[in-house]
């Protein structure tokens, strides 16, 4: 941003200053575009949520959320990536100290939890379709496993991302660009995790009670 | 008519574009007026020209609107126009005032112009949104003449097929392909629906469009008060056969609408299950068709998706979540708006599962 | 061990020789005709050397500049082919009558219509739109290039490659024969099995992302790159339609790019959501979709309107009248075009209630509009009127939209369109503000900026028989349109019974005539335009007495823009420095930090158009091997830190010294 000074620099010559003699440096951009390209994401889950509120109900004689859910292992699942959530947090505290090893190490730990929600999911996934409730079954079914299934992929995005990272981490310790990075998919994983809260609560608590 | 009027235009365009540009104003006009002298000239404007009456009510909803609407749109092509040519660069003798950019005055009026002619017609549409609204019975079959006590509507069950139509009418068990009849000023209720993709049955002499859906039932109401034969036709793409899914829409005096029936039933054969199965395969430029008796629960069972046999009906499937159904029906009634008033409380979006 | 015709069946999908459309000769004779003007122009660049050329200072440029030009050529290639469509259907509908059935079958014209609309709206309008904004926006906020110029590249190609697959879809296979909006049940797999919808589906996901992403780029750039002094109030208009639109873009096209991968699960994975069967409902396809679709008109039109204001302004010689009132009708607009798509099928039997509501949401939206066209109106009065090309196209504009206008409130009362809707009296409507608003406006913008990009105006004679010839080209073609709509005549049909009514399609058919004439002319224009260049050229950068900071630095500008970041004081930035007696800096430079430019954006799109075309044609091995190769790519990107770079303060001063020679020269 423009300083005072740079400002009083050309308005010496006498008459308002025009132009900055020094050079101009905008704060970076990179936060806010991939705050609003999250942003968009967003709606995507939004009609999908939409999408399901619509056709959640429509179950074609087929089964209904409530005899299909198993809380339990939803449970654990959401556990584990509310936790890597906070393994997230405790990476990025340690970005802010500038110790790129326990970094590395809290993002591994991440990742971790982020597999094992994924392996918890197709493990789901892989139950429901042996069962005959594939996404084919119904629009209910459809809607649900388009709705999780997308989370999903986002999920194993950003387990592709931050193995990438480690990489970049590891390689070029927490630079400046990196630690932007860092903060980047900081706002991706959490936001997945609130994400994750609307669909536990929506598709899964209230699919299991009705 | 059209053609000597429009290539004279053309030609004085032309000249115009090459002698004047600020001879603008004349082009437009003449561009204008053309198409619109030459359709006052005698063109078959039927939308302008009904033989019915809420066509007639939507054809001078039109004009009102166009008239309050025009009170805005004249001045400001008048004033454009006029604008530009008394501000051109080479008028010096013309005001020239480079700093004026606000007046609060002159602000507070270019909003509140639009701002009244969209109160007034705002409220024409809210009132007319309902009043004329396709799923209210009608009132009265023609200005000041209220329907007659006793008297009630003729029911016509409307399908669109891939790519003919089909009307059964079920007071009187005949049916019809491709040809729709009606007796004059009694009012008609037509119950729509689609077998495969969205049509949209309109006849314009008549009433104004509503969709033809797969598995939705829409609903119309119209009556016809001049006898004549009229076009009608789906208004909504649906494929290849699209353009030839027209039929003939002929407004009867009474005793010819009886004769009508009695021809149908005396020419026609029954419309059984398999009859309709194979009528429903896609076709194009179908003759018409007459049926003297028709399965009565057919086209509820069309809109139920279960006209094959072994399909399950779309009713019948989860009763179970009936109540939560409805219940979200209502949460998202304007996202999934389509309206299912005229069936039975039947839950909404419901699938046959097909064994 | 497989046998040859499985192995066949693995490596091209479900692409035979049957794709291919030897038995049509009007494809072939189309085919030939691309072919050998796309081989000349290959066989040109490589004879001249070009390749070099263009891949380094062109096809990799991350300059906002260079990425505008590309997007309006891209849109002006596109638009040929757009119209030719139209050209074709028009002949069709005069052709067709009774016994004749014209020269296009069904399955010919209902492609052709299809593919009108949606190249004339996502390959024709957008990159016009994107494109514009692109080059005018990061000028007119003083920066030096938008927040993110790889990102701005890739969006580009992303745009190229959306086109490329549907160019595609002309010579292999087809196209969706659905409509523009490809609604189910229609185009799903039960009633539309062939790769028409999949050509379709793909080409709007990938333009879809660089879309989005320009969309993300140009409001990070003008919320965060503005020059200092300029707080939002000061913005030029244009800016602020820009800003509005591209919040549009990335609140809308998300829908567009959810509902369309619904259908596209419906119609690969064979998920229920738009089936008629099974729980699924096609009429939430239809909500979704114009949840996007209304939106979508407002992204095209406000940038229009941006152009106006500012070529309404600079060439009455004035500020423009009311710009406090005109920032809030815009944003207005774009509030309010989220709250009427539901008047796109009143006729679905929403109820009264629902149907009213819309209507008058939608009236609504005339309110500010109506206040914009007093604001340019005014702002002519007592101003000094140059005529110059762009304020043609201005005055062209207000006639013609008002009249667009008037008929879309009047499509917005739900009774009225029960019997309009869906007619060629709606066509006649959207043409009328999409042709009398969006496409004069663009050429409004192109005649007004191109002396910015290139340093010579454009020919004024072939400017006013283009303008002239789009001007009377379009009432010729579609007030006949409203005449027929009222007449109860309905859009997308290929055969008509009643040959009363072919006199107004020959009409039409005239009218799309003159309107070619208006596009050769364009093209005649250009062309008149470089070969005069050295009598239309203009050495001050300044051509137009213009009144925003693009027009305070040299035509065509250099890469870095400026050689100082302007400071801003007022509206209408470059006017109050010209009032007040600004004194260009000829001084005191300093080098110039500049990102690099990179090939990885077209290599990254190229790999999506391998992408689309093996899900397209089920060729399963090259879409997976495409996404890998894409992750890969992005991921290899990632560890490229060569990104930047200075421009050494003597190629500064080296430039700003020629052009301190010019303005004395002129001076």
């Amino acid at each position: 941003m423009t300083t005072a000074s740079q400002l009083r620099a050309v308005g010496e010559r006498g008459g308002p200053a025009f132009y900055l003699t020094e050079e101009h440096h905008p704060e970076n951009s990179t936060l806010l575009g991939f705050w609003i390209y999250l942003m968009s994401d967003c709606l995507i889950f939004a009609v999908l949520f939409a999408t399901y509120g619509v056709l959640g109900r429509n179950y074609a004689g087929g089964p209904s959320g409530g005899e299909l859910f198993e809380l339990p292992v939803v449970a654990v699942n959401t556990a584990m990536l509310l936790f890597s959530s906070i393994t997230y947090g405790m990476a990025m505290i340690a970005v802010q100290n500038r110790r790129a090893k326990e970094t590395l190490v809290w993002l591994a730990v991440t990742g971790l939890f982020g597999c094992g929600f994924l392996g918890l999911e197709l493990n789901e996934f892989a139950h429901l379709i042996a069962e005959g409730a594939g996404p084919q079954r119904s629009a209910f079914l459809s809607s649900f496993f388009t709705l999780v299934g997308t989370h999903g992929l986002h999920v194993t995005f950003g387990v592709i991302w931050l193995v990438t990272l480690m990489v970049q981490v590891s390689r070029r310790g927490l630079t400046e660009t990196n630690r932007r990075r860092l903060m980047c998919l900081s706002l991706f994983w959490h936001f997945l995790d609130v994400v994750w809260i609307g669909v536990f609560s929506f598709v899964y608590l209230l699919g299991a009670m009705a | 008519m059209a053609p000597p009027s429009n290539a004279t235009v053309l030609q004085r365009s032309m000249r115009l574009v090459c002698n004047d540009r600020f001879k603008i104003v004349r082009l437009i006009k003449a561009a204008l007026t053309a198409p619109l002298l030459a359709s006052l000239a005698g063109c078959k404007m039927v939308v302008m020209s009904p033989a019915g009456d809420v066509a007639a009510q939507q054809r001078d909803l039109i004009l009102l609107a166009t008239g309050l609407m025009l009170l805005i749109i004249v001045p400001v092509i008048a004033l454009t126009l006029f604008f530009a040519w008394k501000y051109r660069a080479s008028n010096t003798a013309a005001t020239y005032d480079p700093t004026w950019r606000h007046s609060t005055r002159l602000e507070m009026a270019i909003w509140g112009a639009p701002l009244a002619i969209i109160l007034v017609l705002g409220s024409v549409t809210w009132a007319t949104s309902h009043t004329l609204d396709p799923y209210r019975p009608l009132d009265r079959v023609a200005p000041n003449r209220p329907v007659p006590a006793g008297v009630k509507p003729l029911e016509v069950d409307v399908v669109a097929l891939d790519w003919k139509w089909l009307f059964i009418y079920p007071e009187l068990g005949v049916a019809t392909v491709n040809e729709l009849a009606a007796p004059v000023d009694r009012p008609i209720e037509f119950k729509i629906t689609a077998s495969s993709v969205m049509n949209s049955f309109y006849v314009p002499a008549l009433a104004g469009q509503i969709y033809a859906m797969p598995g939705m039932q829409t609903q119309l109401h119209a009556v016809i008060n001049k006898p004549g034969v009229y076009d009608g036709f789906s208004a909504n793409y649906s494929g290849a056969g699209f353009s030839g899914m027209r039929f003939k829409f002929k407004g009867m005096a009474p005793a010819d609408f009886d004769r009508w029936v009695a021809d149908n039933r005396s020419a026609g054969a029954p419309l059984t299950r398999a009859g309709y199965l194979a009528l429903e395969r896609p076709s194009m430029d179908d003759p018409v068709r007459r049926y003297a008796s028709v399965d009565p629960a057919l086209f509820l069972d069309i809109v139920e998706r279960c006209a094959e046999p072994g399909q399950v009906c779309k009713g019948q499937t989860m009763r179970r979540a009936a109540a939560a159904s409805r219940a979200l029906a209502s949460a998202t009634r304007v996202l999934c708006s389509t309206d299912r008033r005229s069936l039975p409380p039947r839950p909404v979006s419901q699938a046959p599962l097909q064994y | 061990m497989p046998n040859s015709s499985e192995l066949t069946k693995f490596i091209f999908g479900r692409l035979t020789w049957d794709a291919l459309p030897l038995h049509e000769p009007i494809l072939l004779v189309t085919f030939a005709a691309v072919a050998i003007g796309g081989l000349t122009v290959l066989g040109l660049i490589t004879r001249y050397k070009l390749w070099g050329y263009l891949w380094r200072e062109w096809f990799t440029s991350v300059d906002h500049k260079k990425i505008g030009i590309m997007y309006v050529i891209l849109a002006l290639v596109m638009l040929l082919r757009g119209f030719a469509d139209a050209l074709m259907m028009r002949g069709q509908q005069a052709m067709s009558f009774g016994a004749s059935h014209g020269y296009l079958p069904p399955h010919h014209y209902d492609q052709v219509f299809t593919a009108h609309g949606v190249i004339m709206i996502f390959f024709v309008a957008m990159p016009l739109v994107t494109g514009l904004m692109n080059f005018v926006v990061p000028m007119q906020i003083g920066a030096r290039d938008v927040s993110f110029p790889f990102l701005n590249n890739f969006s580009f190609w992303m745009t190229v490659g959306g086109a490329v697959t549907v160019m595609m879809s002309l010579f292999v296979g087809e196209f969706a024969r659905t409509g523009w909006l490809a609604y189910p049940p229609l185009s799903g797999l039960a009633f539309s099995p062939d790769v028409g919808v999949d050509y379709y589906i793909w080409s709007l996901q990938i333009a879809g992302v660089g879309t989005l992403l320009s969309g993300v780029n140009l409001i990070a750039t003008i919320v965060k790159m503005r020059a200092p002094g300029m707080t939002l109030m000061k913005m030029p208009v244009f800016t602020w339609t820009a800003l509005c639109t591209n919040v549009l873009i990335v609140a809308s096209f998300p829908v567009l790019t959810a509902v369309l991968a619904l259908l596209s699960l419906d119609r690969y994975m064979g998920t229920n959501f738009f089936t008629n069967d099974l729980g699924g409902d096609p009429m939430m396809y239809v909500n979704l979709i114009w949840i996007w679709g209304h939106p979508e008109v407002y992204i095209l039109i406000l940038p229009a309107f941006g152009v106006f204001s500012e070529v309404v302004s600079t060439f009455s010689g004035k500020p423009l009248f009311g710009y406090t009132s005109m920032v809030y009708a815009t944003v207005a607009i774009t509030v309010a075009s989220y709250l009427v798509w539901l008047h796109h099928f009143f006729t679905m039997g929403s109820g009264a209630d629902v149907n009213a509501f819309f209507g008058i949401t939608t009236m609504i939206i005339s309110i500010p509009t109506g206040a914009k066209i007093f604001n340019w109106l005014f702002t002519m009065y007592r101003g000094r009127v140059r005529f110059e090309l762009p304020m043609l196209w201005t005055i062209g504009f207000m006639v013609t939209f008002v009249i667009g206008g008037m008929t879309g409130v009047l499509l917005a009362v739900p009774p009225a369109d029960f019997v309009l809707h869906n007619s060629l009296f709606l066509i006649a409507h959207f043409h009328n503000v999409i042709i009398g608003g969006v496409v004069f406006g663009m050429f409004a913008g192109i005649t007004y900026w191109f002396p910015k990009a290139f340093g010579f105006k454009l020919d004024p004679f072939w400017g006013k028989m283009s303008f002239w010839c789009w001007l009377v080209g379009f009432y010729l073609a579609f007030m006949p349109l409203y005449v027929l709509g009222l007449m109860g005549v309905t859009r997308r049909l290929s055969h008509f019974d009643d040959p009363s009514l072919r006199i107004w399609f020959v009409i039409a058919a005239l009218g799309a005539v003159i309107i070619l004439m208006g596009i050769v002319s364009f093209i005649v224009q250009i062309a008149v335009s470089i070969m005069r260049r050295e009598e239309l050229r203009d050495l001050t950068g300044d051509p137009w007495d213009g009144r925003t900071l693009e027009w305070s630095t040299a035509s065509p500008p250099p890469d870095y823009n400026f050689a100082f970041t302007p400071v801003i004081h007022d509206q209408d930035a470059w006017s109050d420095m010209k009032a007040r007696g600004y004194q260009r800096p000829v001084a005191g430079f300093i080098p110039i930090h500049m990102p690099r430019n990179t090939g990885a954006g077209a290599i990254l799109a190229g790999i999506s158009v391998a992408v689309g075309v093996g899900l397209i044609w089920h060729m399963w091995w090259l879409a997976a091997g495409g996404l890998v190769a894409i992750i890969a790519v992005a991921i290899g990107h990632s560890f490229n830190q060569d990104r930047d770079f200075h421009i050494p303060v003597e190629d500064v001063i080296r430039a700003e010294g020629a052009r301190t020679e010019v303005l004395r020269s002129v001076a």
